[in-house]
């Protein structure tokens, strides 16, 4: 029964993943902590294996669609193990807490800054001021 | 043509700072790399929403497979829970994909605002 769950979970990130050009791992991880009772550590672990093929076949299908920069990606994927290092050796040094409260701050900045954006290119060309 | 010589080293600049900071938070939070990468693809270097995805799949490729190589040595992964969730997944990414080819690019940026939103809550609470 919890595998049924931690399979439909699996499916429910790999569609998240797809849409929104993430890993999916943001559902992985508790699927797998969640229903198949791994640690937080083999469940991150566990989660990047299954990231691989599911990232291969979307690159595949945006590849066919049209929407890869093949040799941005490339770079961005190369440099990304140098930030890696750098995080776990400042992760170390510095306290958890007050990383995670510093990333939240950022992803609220981001997401603000998404929207902005979004609602600046959905405006209509006679501004309606009526508001 | 020295502008066009510097407009590329800057946009390279641009996507090893996009990288290394990728890198950076998975490494500090195990936030994975992609929610970094696409917002700072359509905000910084002007990328459609649609090809932000794309690429940042195109680079979890290569970040999730060193990633996972490392931890296997350490012996934490654990192939058949993996392809458990992975193998659903698969067909979820075709979906996905297919999907996104409908919406509106706005949609799908507000869509990760809203993932941003999600993250940044699992942050402040746990």
């Amino acid at each position: 029964m919890s595998s049924i769950a931690a399979a439909i979970m699996g499916f429910a990130g790999g569609m998240v993943g797809g849409l929104l050009g993430v890993g999916g791992g943001v559902l992985f991880v508790p699927a797998l902590a969640i229903f198949m009772g791994e640690t937080q550590v083999r469940a991150e672990a566990t989660s990047l294996l299954a990231i691989v093929p599911v990232a291969m076949v979307a690159v595949w299908r945006q590849l066919d669609y049209g929407n890869v920069r093949v040799r941005d990606g490339l770079v961005i994927g190369a440099l990304s193990p140098i930030g890696v290092a750098i995080g776990v050796v400042t992760s170390n040094a510095i306290p958890q807490r007050a990383l995670e409260l510093t990333f939240a701050g950022l992803a609220l900045l981001i997401a603000a800054q998404l929207v902005i954006r979004a609602l600046r290119e959905s405006k209509t060309p006679t501004p309606d001021y009526s508001d | 043509m020295p502008t066009g010589d510097t407009a590329a080293t800057s946009r390279m600049l641009k996507l090893a700072a996009i990288g290394t900071a990728g890198g950076i938070f998975s490494g500090l939070l195990g936030v994975g790399g992609g929610s970094v990468i696409v917002p700072l693809l359509i905000v910084w270097l002007g990328y459609g929403a649609r090809e932000a995805t794309g690429t940042s799949m195109m680079a979890i490729v290569v970040i999730a497979a060193v990633a996972v190589t490392l931890q296997a040595f350490y012996g934490n992964v654990d192939p058949p829970n993996a392809a458990l969730v992975g193998i659903p997944a698969i067909g979820g990414a075709i979906a996905g994909t297919a999907l996104q080819q409908r919406i509106p690019e706005r949609s799908i940026a507000l869509l990760f605002a809203g993932l941003l939103v999600v993250i940044a809550a699992k942050l402040i609470i746990s």
